[in-house]
């Protein structure tokens, strides 16, 4: 197996796939973390402390984007091999064939998406917590504490701009899960007909929890910005 | 019936082609989309304009061997058909019809709509059989096949190989052709022997002639005239990964 | 000079011909194998199964096919299924009885040694098929299932849905791939072969023209193998693809071949009926269909007369005002008679003007009984994709209302005369599937085709093809740069140019339309001395009309699909010549090939074995002169030739 998962479309696909699982996985990790800051402030800074730039913490966030850069050259490199096998001439008139998700033609836009908003959520959050512990710093540009999450995201969703964005960002996130997680199981070659409707199921309603759960938080620490009594319930 | 048709012509591979337009009238709602365009290249020949060639054998939807981008869909309108099997009472009078032949790569364009899809043929011959002899074989009932897996098998042998789904695909991906033989010969115990063989050989040519990746957008399926499932994509994946996993 | 026909039919009693015959041929040493050449064109069941073969023996085969890939050839277009005398079913099947079946089938004009060979490779087909991975229809208990067909009362037909040729062209497809693969086999796709050459009498190889590029290319080998099918193009409608053609018979017959029995046409009996003249194809739906569905016509007129007019659906007809006409007629084998009887039935009611639609040319082929009997679900899964095809063609939905049929031309049972080795009259030259004359007779049974195709291909040829190869071991690689060649190549391009140079006003298909028309009336379903010896003057006169009014638009060196038609059409247009000559010669009625002077009171066909036990073999002479007729005198040993019952 020397190297089919650099040579053969085939394997490049698994990575893709495999890379795309260890995501999911994480997104989900993340988002219950996340959900933890709507019930306690002090939970969830107890959790920022915990993964804060310790040798554990560091490690996996470097897996992690190692995982994101894989999971995007490898995306590059499938999308440019795409577009020379179309070949040069293209179809005058086309057409939404039935049945075929808009998502599952547009991954890559998606993909790209996801990472801009990435690179910002590293900007608002990561760069002002593990970064600032990294760097030996013990209060960020801001002021908090590098292991104080709940204040971060008090003050960056406090400012309508950043909840549109990362709303924007969440829908994009939403809509390549819908065709990336049972697509991963197709790559793999865990799919079959009984199975397809399940699988698509099933991605939706991760792909929903994610939104939900990431949206939830943004959502309700802006209501509470801007009704600080009652957190919006007014 | 009457139609306007935008059809490309091309006249060789060198060359570069465009769109004409041609007026087609008085065509009966029964005459079948390939009968319309002989009518026009029979009148075509009578004003002593080459005809436009596109190609079409058994005319029932067997061969393989029409194809045409028809207003945006691979063969035409209609689900689980060939273009020879499309009837001009699909479309609406006084419409205007695009047809372009199959884009990809790997189908070079021979003249107007007619493309060489011998890049199919290559798959095929990297692997897409059994290794038996002319009369070194068993009994053919010494073999029970258990139903399921013959119907499973034959739903992918229906492939007539008439390049829909690459041509289909974003990807220019020939992912459903490849499965379809693969998938089919899987199911049977006899084709079981060199399984991963095959799924490796096929899979090595496909990537070396150019086709695209499969992104399971389903757009194959959709078009294929004979809806094999994208399910046999799935087990050319499995096929494949477990067959590369034991090297 | 007539021809010297040896049929070389070995001795012995019947069941043991082939296996003395192989065993008293010569074989050519694996070593000796590599030194020759063999030329196949067309790979349809015949042409890839033997390309495969004989590759795999070890010899340098090239391989052509018009289309461009192999596994589009036309057998792929069979539906049905393929006989073999497996007996899994007990119903008291065996070779004989598939022989004796097939013999009768052809109404006693095929040779019996040839068709015992058949029944007894039919088995041999069965087990390599499925060694291949060809998916068979199966029984729930994993063994193969079966279904009956025309002519036969025991089931033997294996099948795979209704894709049955499809599956097995696929089979050999494959096998023929794999030699491609191994580099024993060279495969030259969208070629056709427009001349054979022939040196010193003996086949040399074939000039042919690139279809993509128009270049005449020179092919040498020590044997050619002509498997390109049947012509019943000639009448411009038939089931046959677009492209089906006799061309390549043809030119052997014009170099010296003899050309068999040419009159013996298949005419298939449920196709859909032609609808205006638009049409360019007719589509056949499969004899399997025979098995669940009744065909009739109304009883009364007045019943036709409303049905025409539309005031009546068929379901409106009650079932005592419905003539069943081949259950009233063939009670032993109702609906499933062989197919030159249920054609010939379905234009008798409809001369008597029962026929069902507007031109009068449909009888109905209803399912009604057997939805009733077995359920629309078991329909539905017999034949579902034969219904929705129906559906999509005529906008009839066949579950509710009954089919419409009419007979089309299907399968000529003539071609080139072949020994029993499968060699023509010109040695180094063979024939074989449709393209021979050798195993149908005058009637060709259903699921036959596809088993003629498989036998002749990977159990007969390659042991045949040895003994003549074994004497041309110290042969060398065949020149391709002697004057043979270079006449051959020649003529060819002085025709295209020809037909380039005419400049006229009719396209080639008008012209062909007209060649269909005059087939169709005079030399289709029913002939008469009359209407034969018109169809060869109109014919003449037709094809004189063509080599001066004939347009050709485009040049011949690049694709050029007009080109191609229109060097098909000017054999057809010879061919369709011979064939009326050969119907006006034999005057009897015998399986597909009617005189109607000659019937029985009953207007069955009349054989007159004292005259015309033969096979009529055609020698050319000139486009223009009368071919010269030798006969084969088919002598029955070993069974008694009978008027041919079906109904009892």
């Amino acid at each position: 197996m020397s190297c089919f998962l650099s040579n053969s479309s085939l394997g490049k696909k698994l990575v893709m796939s495999v890379t795309g699982a260890f995501l999911v996985l994480f997104i989900l990790f993340h988002m219950s973390m996340n959900l933890t800051a709507l019930v306690s402030a002090e939970a969830y800074n107890m959790i920022c402390e915990l993964l804060g730039a310790n040798w554990y913490a560091l490690a996996g966030t470097a897996v992690l984007a190692a995982g994101v850069a894989v999971h995007f050259i490898y995306a590059i490199i499938l999308t440019l091999n795409n577009y020379r096998a179309r070949g040069t001439q293209r179809y005058a008139v086309t057409v939404q064939e039935p049945g075929v998700a808009w998502a599952s033609k547009n991954m890559l836009v998606l993909g790209v998406i996801v990472l801009l908003g990435l690179a910002l959520h590293l900007y608002n959050f990561w760069a002002k917590m593990q970064l600032v512990e990294l760097l030996g710093g013990h209060a960020n540009s801001l002021g908090y504490s590098p292991a104080d999450g709940a204040a971060l995201i008090a003050y960056t969703f406090s400012q309508w701009y950043y909840v549109v964005l990362y709303l924007v960002w969440f829908a994009a996130l939403w809509f390549h899960l819908t065709h990336g997680v049972w697509s991963m199981f197709q790559t793999v070659g865990w799919a079959n007909d009984t199975w397809y409707p399940r699988l698509k199921c099933i991605a939706n309603i991760v792909a929903t929890l994610v939104f939900l759960g990431f949206a939830a938080v943004v959502v309700i620490y802006f209501l509470k910005s801007v009704c600080p009594c009652c957190g919006g319930a007014c | 019936m009457n139609f306007t048709l935008k059809i490309w012509r091309q006249k060789d591979a060198k060359a570069k082609g465009g769109f004409e337009t041609y007026k087609v009238d008085n065509i009966s709602a029964d005459t079948s989309f390939l009968e319309m365009l002989d009518i026009l290249n029979n009148n075509l020949i009578h004003e002593g304009k080459e005809p436009v060639a596109f190609d079409h054998d058994c005319r029932e939807g067997i061969c393989g061997m029409c194809s045409l981008h028809i207003d945006g869909h691979a063969h035409g309108p209609g689900q689980g058909a060939t273009t020879c099997q499309i009837y001009m009472r699909k479309f609406k009078d006084g419409a205007t019809i695009t047809i372009e032949p199959w884009r990809s790569a790997a189908f070079p364009v021979i003249k107007d709509l007619v493309v060489n899809r011998s890049a199919y043929d290559q798959i095929l011959q990297a692997g897409g059989f059994i290794s038996v002899r002319t009369n070194s074989v068993p009994d053919a009932n010494a073999m029970p096949i258990p139903k399921p897996d013959a119907d499973e098998s034959m739903d992918a042998a229906a492939c007539i190989g008439c390049g829909a789904c690459a041509a289909t695909c974003k990807n220019g991906s020939a992912m459903l052709f490849v499965a379809a033989r693969v998938s089919s010969l899987a199911k049977l115990p006899q084709g079981r022997v060199e399984g991963a063989r095959r799924a490796k050989a096929m899979v090595a040519k496909m990537d070396e002639l150019g086709f695209g990746n499969c992104t399971n957008t389903g757009a194959c399926q959709a078009e294929c005239p004979k809806q094999i499932s994208i399910a046999h994509i799935a087990r050319l994946n499995r096929e494949f990964l477990a067959a590369k996993l034991e090297d | 000079m007539a021809f010297k026909l040896d049929a070389k039919i070995p001795a012995g009693a019947l069941a043991d011909k082939w296996s003395n015959h192989k065993a008293a041929i010569k074989v050519v040493s694996p070593a000796n194998k590599r030194k020759l050449d063999i030329i196949i064109v067309g790979t349809g069941l015949g042409g890839a199964s033997a390309a495969a073969s004989l590759g795999e023996l070890g010899y340098n085969v090239k391989v052509f096919c018009i289309q461009d890939s192999p596994r589009r050839a036309h057998s792929i277009a069979a539906q049905g299924g393929i006989n073999a005398a497996k007996n899994y079913q007990n119903d008291n099947d065996s070779v004989y009885r598939l022989f004796y079946d097939t013999i009768k089938g052809g109404d006693y004009r095929a040779r019996e040694a040839n068709v015992y060979r058949l029944a007894e490779v039919s088995n041999l087909i069965i087990d390599q098929c499925v060694a291949q991975g060809v998916p068979f229809a199966r029984e729930y208990g994993g063994l193969l299932a079966n279904r009956s067909f025309g002519g036969a009362q025991v089931s033997r037909t294996f099948y795979a849905r209704g894709q049955t040729g499809q599956q097995l062209l696929l089979g050999a497809y494959a096998a023929l791939n794999k030699e491609i693969a191994a580099g024993s086999v060279k495969s030259y796709p969208r070629h056709e072969m427009l001349d054979i050459v022939i040196e010193d009498g003996e086949a040399k190889g074939i000039i042919a023209r690139n279809l993509v590029t128009g270049e005449i290319e020179r092919h040498g080998a020590h044997a050619v193998v002509i498997a390109t099918g049947g012509y019943g193009n000639v009448f411009f409608l038939s089931t046959n693809a677009m492209a089906s053609n006799g061309s390549a018979a043809f030119q052997c017959y014009r170099k010296g071949a003899g050309f068999a029995n040419p009159c013996f046409t298949q005419i298939h009996p449920t196709c859909i009926p032609v609808h205006g003249d638009q049409q360019s194809k007719l589509t056949l739906m499969s004899e399997s269909l025979r098995n669940d569905g009744r065909i009739w016509v109304p009883k009364k007129l007045e019943d036709v007369k409303a049905l025409r007019a539309g005031t009546k659906k068929p379901s409106d007809i009650a079932e005592e005002d419905r003539d069943y006409y081949l259950e009233r007629r063939y009670p032993a084998f109702g609906n499933l008679v062989p197919r030159d009887v249920a054609s010939r039935a379905a234009k008798e009611r409809c001369d008597a003007g029962f026929g069902v639609n507007e031109t009068g040319l449909a009888v109905f082929l209803d399912f009604k009984t057997a939805i009733e009997r077995l359920g629309k679900d078991i329909i539905k899964q017999r034949y579902g994709n034969l219904f929705d095809m129906y559906e999509e063609i005529t906008d009839v939905n066949p579950y509710e209302q009954p089919m419409q049929i009419f007979p089309a031309v299907h399968y000529t049972m003539g071609g080139i005369w072949v020994d029993y080795n499968l060699m023509t009259t010109v040695p180094g030259l063979y024939a074989i599937g449709e393209a021979n004359f050798s195993d149908h007779g005058a009637n060709r049974l259903g699921a036959s085709a596809l088993m003629q195709g498989l036998a002749d291909g990977y159990f007969v040829l390659p042991y045949t093809i040895g003994d003549y190869l074994s004497h041309k071991i110290q042969a060398p690689k065949v020149k391709t740069d002697t004057k043979a060649f270079d006449e051959a190549e020649k003529a060819v391009r002085e025709k295209i140019a020809k037909l380039f140079a005419i400049k006229g006003k009719q396209s080639v298909d008008d012209i062909h339309k007209k060649l269909g028309h005059i087939m169709w009336e005079n030399v289709g379903m029913a002939r008469t001395k009359e209407s034969l010896e018109k169809a060869i003057v109109e014919i003449q006169a037709l094809r004189k009309e063509f080599w001066k009014d004939v347009k050709l638009v485009g040049s011949e060196n690049e694709f050029n699909v007009e080109l191609e038609k229109a060097l098909r059409l000017a054999d057809f247009l010879e061919l369709g010549e011979l064939m009326a000559r050969d119907a006006l010669n034999r005057e009897e009625s015998c399986g597909g090939h009617f005189r109607s002077e000659h019937q029985t009171p009953e207007g069955e066909a009349l054989r007159h074995d004292d005259t015309f036990a033969y096979a009529s073999v055609w020698e050319y002479k000139g486009m223009d002169n009368e071919p010269e007729l030798t006969k084969e005198p088919l002598d029955y040993e070993f069974t008694h030739r009978a008027q041919r019952n079906y109904k009892d």
